[in-house]
């Protein structure tokens, strides 16, 4: 083992705004196959981080590396390409395609469509079944004409994921993917993430304690910028630091709600 | 699986075939119409509207496809159109064995290199700063066609015979029903590959772009890409209408590239409607007629455009194909009739309302721009004096009554749209 290069790692990230410094220094090692949580108070940085791995903002300094590979400042496109995908916690859908449309364009890319402007959409065996399948998976069977815009919110949600898992990623990065869902729906929402990422590198920001603990093989702790603590769900639960500075916090938090 | 998908197969397929009658069904059309409209004046118009639909859907797959609003799109067409009469006057100079059917082609490939040209700059970024640069460049071309005299040929333009060129069995192109024909097939061509473009991979990209190009790069294309090739790709359609102009009207002159020609294709597809394939058609069939219609009524046609457009924009701005979109559910449900009664006492406030605006027009036409014509004029055939103060006031009359009118019937007519939309609803159309 330790041949094979980490399916995501950080080393020394930063990012200012500015003069505000919102990563500060972020370290993090994630193999494939592990199911990773980030945790941490609002506006500690989870969301910006999701930001800087993505692509859609360069770091200011550090590395990223997908699949051993260095990955910092390169546009949105080619990191998709190269295997991470990721959701957005304001959901980010395209509007006027229908829902179908929505979950088939995920897949274009990854299933080596690219630009081709000489074959007809509609005659792809494989893409369209597995749009059908992506659409059943997500429960949106009956809205599958609909234009995402006129979705309700927590459809609106489901789809944003479904576009996320569209073409099944080595790396799935998923911001906040329940928030806004009722309880059943996040279960089954849940018990989706973890089928589909069987084998795969799932990083997921939660504010839900229940999902966080009943999904991640570890959980880092996120506080101004820096992760002050990596661990397994258990010990993450018993240590007092993140006691003290995010879960009795996020207890509140929620009641707040 | 297999047996899960048969319906869906099954509708695909239903559905492909009706496509393909619709296609038959057009080509019947184009190749009848002269029967049914013989006269030169009709063939003209015809020949026309065949390029425009074109020029228009070429249009529509930047703006209404790919969300890129361009000020420039004469550019492409104009400079095709340009390439083609230059190619054409080699073929006769050189005694080249080249059939005028082929000219579009040059066009076609013109308007493809000139989009790689400028559109590798003004791709780079959507939204206003596309529109800026294309505007920009629009405007560069333009001037450039009035200082290149040589390629461009002036003031004048430069000319050609289409006649002169290789005679394909015993077509030589010169009468106007054999131009229709040669413009009517290219017409089809370019439909079909439009249409079918849009069902492509890319095409689906281009909408996914106009929608969110932001989450159309976490799915793995580059949206500069995209925008950039639907440029270049909506340059050569542009080229082919361009061409098939230049065999239309053996002539292009610099207004073919200018901002004018672009503001009229933008016109013609917005209120044809951005949102369907079938609007952009619509449009250029419907404002080539009114442009044609007008011109030949009023002088200050143009000053009517302007306000059809700024009505379109406010009234109806997904354009007639909305329009006719929005009445689909009626029609299938068989309720349409309904709305029509309501539809026709609404038009007569309209009409109303027009015939006081447009008197207004031409009386202040008559008393600003001709005025040393003299006042008096004739108006819906009846003589009218603009320095006389009864037409003002009839037109006031008009247009404040139309108004007044048009407030009380519009609530008549949404009453009668709703109605007609619920029962649809109930029949399960809606
Ligand atoms: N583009 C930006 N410019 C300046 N400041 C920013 C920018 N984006 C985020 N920030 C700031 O960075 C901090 C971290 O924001 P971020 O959205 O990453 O937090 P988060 O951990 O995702 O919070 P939440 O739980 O509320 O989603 C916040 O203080 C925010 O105001
Ligand atoms: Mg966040």
């Amino acid at each position: 083992m330790g041949m094979t290069a980490p399916a995501l790692e950080l080393v020394g990230l930063h990012k200012s705004f500015g003069r505000v410094a919102v990563i500060r220094g972020v370290d993090l090692q994630i193999e494939a196959g592990e199911r990773h949580a980030i945790i941490g108070p609002n506006g500690a940085g989870k969301s910006t981080l999701f930001h800087l791995i993505s692509g859609r903002f360069p770091p200011s300094s550090g590395a990223i590396r997908l699949k051993g590979r260095d990955i910092a400042g390169l546009p949105p496109y080619e990191i998709r390409r190269r295997g991470l995908a990721r959701s957005f916690q304001v959901t980010n859908i395209f509007p006027r395609l229908s829902v179908f449309e929505n979950l088939r364009c995920g897949l274009l890319w990854p299933m080596g469509y690219k630009y081709a402007f000489w074959r007809n959409v509609d005659r792809l065996v494989e893409l369209n079944e597995r749009s059908e399948r992506l659409l059943e998976e997500i429960g949106l069977a009956d809205r599958r004409h609909l234009p995402a815009g006129v979705l309700t919110y927590s459809e609106q949600r489901a789809l944003e994921i479904g576009i996320a898992l569209a073409g099944g990623a080595d790396v799935l990065m998923l911001d906040e993917p329940t928030a806004g869902m009722s309880r059943s729906e996040t279960d089954q929402t849940v018990e989706l993430i973890r089928r589909v990422t069987a084998g795969k590198a799932l990083v997921v920001v939660e504010h839900d304690v229940g999902v966080v603990f009943g999904l991640a093989d570890r959980i880092s702790v996120l506080v101004y910028g820096e992760i002050i603590a990596t661990d397994t769900p258990d010990n993450i639960r018993r240590s007092e630091a993140v006691q003290e500075a995010y879960l009795g916090t996020a207890r509140h938090g929620e009641g707040a709600r | 699986m297999a047996a899960v998908d048969a319906p869906r197969i099954r509708q695909e397929r239903r559905r492909t075939a009706w496509r393909l009658g619709l296609w038959i069904a057009a080509a019947v059309l184009f190749a009848g119409l002269p029967t049914v409209f013989p006269s030169g004046t009709a063939l003209t118009t015809m020949s026309l509207m065949g390029i425009m639909i074109v020029f228009a859907l070429s249009y529509n797959m930047l703006l209404g496809q790919t969300g890129m609003l361009s000020f420039g799109h004469a550019v492409y067409y104009g400079l095709g159109g340009f390439l083609a009469v230059h190619a054409m006057n080699l073929a006769i100079g050189d005694r080249l064995p080249v059939p005028v059917i082929v000219v579009p082609l040059v066009g076609a490939a013109a308007g493809l290199l000139f989009g790689i040209v400028f559109g590798s700059v003004s791709t780079r970024r959507g939204g206003t700063a596309f529109a800026m640069i294309s505007l920009g460049i629009g405007e560069l071309v333009a001037s450039s066609a009035l200082i290149l005299r040589s390629f461009f040929g002036g003031e004048e333009g430069v000319t050609t015979n289409r006649a002169r060129l290789l005679r394909l069995f015993d077509w030589n192109f010169g009468p106007q029903l054999q131009v229709y024909y040669l413009i009517a097939a290219w017409c089809l061509v370019c439909m079909v590959a439009m249409y079918a473009l849009s069902r492509t991979p890319f095409g689906r990209m281009c909408n996914a772009v106009r929608d969110n190009p932001e989450r159309a790069e976490f799915i793995g294309y580059s949206a500069q890409a995209v925008r950039f090739i639907a440029f270049c790709l909506a340059g050569g359609f542009a080229g082919v209408a361009g061409g098939l102009a230049a065999i239309n009207f053996e002539i292009m002159n610099s207004v073919n590239v200018g901002a004018a020609q672009s503001g009229s294709v933008l016109l013609m597809t917005y209120i044809g409607g951005t949102g369907s394939f079938i609007g952009p058609v619509l449009g250029a069939v419907l404002i080539t007629f009114l442009q044609l219609m007008l011109s030949d009524a009023t002088e200050v046609w143009q000053l009517y455009f302007g306000l059809l457009f700024i009505t379109m924009v406010v009234f109806a701005p997904s354009g007639i194909a909305g329009i006719l979109m929005m009445h689909a559910p009626l029609w299938r449900a068989r309720v349409l009739h309904r709305v029509v009664p309501a539809y026709l006492l609404a038009a007569l406030p309209c009409l109303l309302g027009l015939a006081g605006v447009s008197l207004v027009i031409e009386m202040t036409y008559r008393l600003t721009v001709k005025a040393n014509e003299g006042s008096a004029f004739r108006f819906l055939y009846q003589p009218v004096d603009a320095k006389s103060a009864v037409p003002w006031i009839i037109a006031a009359l008009l247009v404040i009554g139309g108004f007044w009118l048009f407030r009380r019937v519009r609530p008549i007519v949404a009453d009668a749209f709703g109605e007609a939309m619920l029962v649809a609803r109930r029949k399960g159309w809606a």
